[in-house]
């Protein structure tokens, strides 16, 4: 028998070890022949941890499983139980979902190189080894694949601007940072399906030239740490890296690195500059890290989900991909799904629900049940959307249009006892704590904007201009989107919430 | 050798040669000396820095600035707990007021036993199973009282 206990850090930090042992104990207790196979998530946080047992029918799905319910499963014969749900595939949550990137994360072994092979791994390394570089270039443009890592940038783009610069030596750079609230893509990936990170990676390299590879990932991460390190040794040991890729003659290498506790090495060339061993300031641009990047060579600076959903553009053809989406946002997203919500987890799924369709049917509301009151969309620097703008349809462009940001497609839910300007406050004191310190409006004006929220919820209402003034300054003389995009939920805060700005608040409550 | 009578040269001199030949190797060498110490030792500094050809103000410049890297050894235990957006949406404010309560410390302290050293973490990418919480690596989701202080008496068992 054939039982599958995830090892993604979600499913860890809520048991899963535990219950994995128990089924191994259990299973011996009863002389059972049982292995268990640590997968990804599927991404059902909420059922976590979400246990599967292979059948004939396919395989059917238990969860949330406490050790305390093991034995009881193995009476049942991992048949009728509370813990039940039936076929994993048939779940709701799985049905709504158009899985591309994540096609393969909870399905295999992570670190089987032959798994990921039978599930349709290194297809478009494959197609893309027998292909000139300039055609690779051009697929992942057709595409319309634009950066996951919160800028958008067409990704085919970039690569076309690298693979021009010149002979020498380039680098792959894949931003494994991940600092924003409310996001877990880039590490549930990493956790659930390594070797797809590392075909990216390689695909990119052919494409622009490069022969060498970083992954910087935060230290918060010693989960998505250890898996990718032992993915790198395998696919080294297997032929996937090194001198010739898949015996191509064609040399890729990957060296992973940690971060060190900085939000702001998450910015490209902060990030760059960490990697180089400095202090992570972020640097002016021109100079593009496209030319300029690591150690001043030209270099492809990737967000994870970027570079993961590349493979599947070069197996299917760019068509295929492009043709979900709406507008100019193509392709799937990875929605992540947190905070206050009664189903959390990631959701992947064709650019262009609203807002609404995700909080409401697929989040299923609040985990409180009490109404929902805001959700803070793109991360600490994204805005506090009210339940007015719910039918904002989840695209690039249109968040914009909105005053917000899709970011990396952190969805933070909060339910009615959230205080607003509480949340604008500790907007500011997160860019405080974070500022990399080279402009003077993110340094000293988020510590201005922390004091400015405190008059107001003194009630000294005469702070709020200030508070706008502020912002303003923040916007126009900040270097990056730390300082720059900061008002973002401060301001939606103040704009969509002023009940929660008011003197008035205190006497109402 | 010349490091003979001095173990934590040793060491030292033992992980700057492990790291020859990395591209930017200084925050692997400070990741390397912080598992191997529990802090950046001081006397490390200026022997980096001579290796890498730095001056050891330059090498201070880049630990400080990294919220990782500690100067002086923490508790036994290091418990990072989640401050950002979605913990909060689930009650991680009141819960760090606890934790800071029950240990009688604040943020970045060591309890007066050694036995724990309470840091704030913005996000470890448990947003969906919060609050969520770091013990020594460990990952622990659904963060409340009970099982946070479940989780400070079984380190300090
Ligand atoms: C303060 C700040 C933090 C950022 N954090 C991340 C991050 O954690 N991960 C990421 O991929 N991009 C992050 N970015 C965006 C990167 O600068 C860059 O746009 C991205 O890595 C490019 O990759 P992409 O085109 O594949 O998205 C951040 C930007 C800023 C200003
Ligand atoms: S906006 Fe803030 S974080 Fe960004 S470069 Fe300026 S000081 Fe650094
Ligand atoms: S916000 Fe706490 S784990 Fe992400």
């Amino acid at each position: 028998m054939k039982i599958y206990v995830p090892r993604d850090a979600a499913a860890r930090a809520v048991g899963a070890d535990a219950v994995a042992d128990a089924v191994l104990a259990e299973a011996a207790r009863r002389g059972l022949a049982v292995s268990v196979v640590r997968n990804g998530s599927r991404g059902m946080v909420w059922l976590e941890p979400l246990v599967e047992v292979e059948t004939a029918a396919g395989r059917m799905a238990f969860g949330p499983v406490d050790i305390a319910d093991v034995a009881a499963l193995f009476d049942s014969g991992w048949g009728a139980h509370p813990k039940a749900l039936g076929l994993t595939a048939n779940l709701p949550w799985m049905l709504g979902q158009t899985r591309l990137t994540f096609a393969r994360c909870g399905v295999t072994d992570p670190l089987s190189l032959a798994e990921f092979q039978a599930h349709g791994g290194l297809a478009g390394l494959r197609r893309a080894l027998a292909m000139v570089p300039a055609d690779i270039v051009a697929e992942v443009t057709a595409s319309g694949l634009r950066g996951r890592g919160g800028a958008g940038f067409p990704t085919g783009i970039k690569w076309k601007t690298v693979a021009e610069a010149g002979a020498g030596q380039k680098y792959i750079v894949c931003n494994a940072d991940e600092g924003d609230s409310g996001t877990f893509a880039d590490r549930m990936i990493m956790e659930g399906d390594p070797f797809l990170l590392i075909e990216g990676m390689t695909i990119a390299g052919l494409a622009v030239g490069a022969t060498k590879g970083y992954v910087y990932i935060r230290s918060e991460y010693p989960d998505a740490i250890a898996v990718m390190t032992e993915a790198v040794v395998l696919a080294r040991a297997e032929g996937l890296l090194g001198a010739s890729v898949l015996g191509s003659g064609k040399a890729f290498d990957i060296e992973i690195r940690t971060g060190a506790g900085a939000y702001v090495c998450g910015e490209e060339t902060s990030l760059l500059n960490s990697l180089e061993g400095k202090r992570g300031v972020v640097r002016a641009k021109p100079p593009l890290p496209a030319l300029h990047g690591f150690l001043g060579r030209p270099t492809v600076v990737n967000n994870v989900i970027s570079l993961t959903s590349v493979p599947i553009i070069l197996d299917k053809g760019a068509g295929y991909y492009r043709d979900f989406g709406l507008g100019r946002s193509r392709g799937t997203i990875p929605l992540q799904i947190a905070g206050n919500v009664r189903f959390g987890g990631l959701f992947e799924v064709a650019f262009g629900l609203t807002l609404g369709e995700i909080v409401d049917d697929i989040a299923g509301g609040t985990a409180s049940g009490r109404p929902v009151k805001a959700v803070q969309v793109g991360g600490p620097l994204g805005a506090y959307f009210p339940r007015e703008l719910f039918d904002t349809p989840f695209c690039y462009e249109e968040y914009a249009g909105k005053g917000g940001l899709v970011g990396h497609a952190g969805l933070v839910v909060f339910d009615d006892t959230a205080d607003m300007l509480h949340q604008a406050r500790f907007a500011m004191e997160f860019c405080a704590i974070e500022s990399c310190g080279k402009c003077t409006p993110c340094r000293i004006g988020a510590v201005r904007g922390m004091e400015t929220l405190d008059r107001i919820g003194r009630g000294d209402t005469a702070a709020i201009p200030l508070l706008s003034d502020l912002c303003d300054t923040m916007k126009a003389g900040s270097l990056c989107a730390l300082g720059g995009f900061t008002p973002y939920p401060v301001m939606s805060a103040l704009t969509h919430f002023p009940d929660d700005f008011s003197p008035l608040k205190e006497a109402a409550e | 050798m010349a490091h003979d009578q001095d173990p934590i040269a040793a060491r030292v001199a033992e992980i700057l040669a492990a790291h020859q030949g990395l591209e930017g190797p200084l925050l692997p060498i400070l990741h390397a000396l912080q598992a191997a110490f529990g802090h950046v030792p001081q006397e490390a500094l200026p022997l980096i820095a001579k290796n890498l050809n730095l001056s050891r103000a330059e090498v201070h410049g880049v630990m400080s600035f990294y919220h990782d890297f500690r100067a002086a050894p923490a508790g036994r235990h290091v418990l990072k707990l989640c401050r950002a957006e979605a913990c909060q949406a689930m009650g991680a404010e009141k819960l760090a007021a606890h934790a800071r309560t029950s240990l009688g410390i604040e943020w970045h302290e060591t309890t007066r036993d050694g036995a724990v050293t309470l840091e704030p973490v913005f996000c470890l990418g448990l947003c969906a199973c919060a609050p969520a919480a770091l013990m020594d690596g460990k990952v622990v989701g659904r963060v409340d009282e009970a099982r946070f202080d479940a989780l400070v008496a079984e380190v300090r068992a």
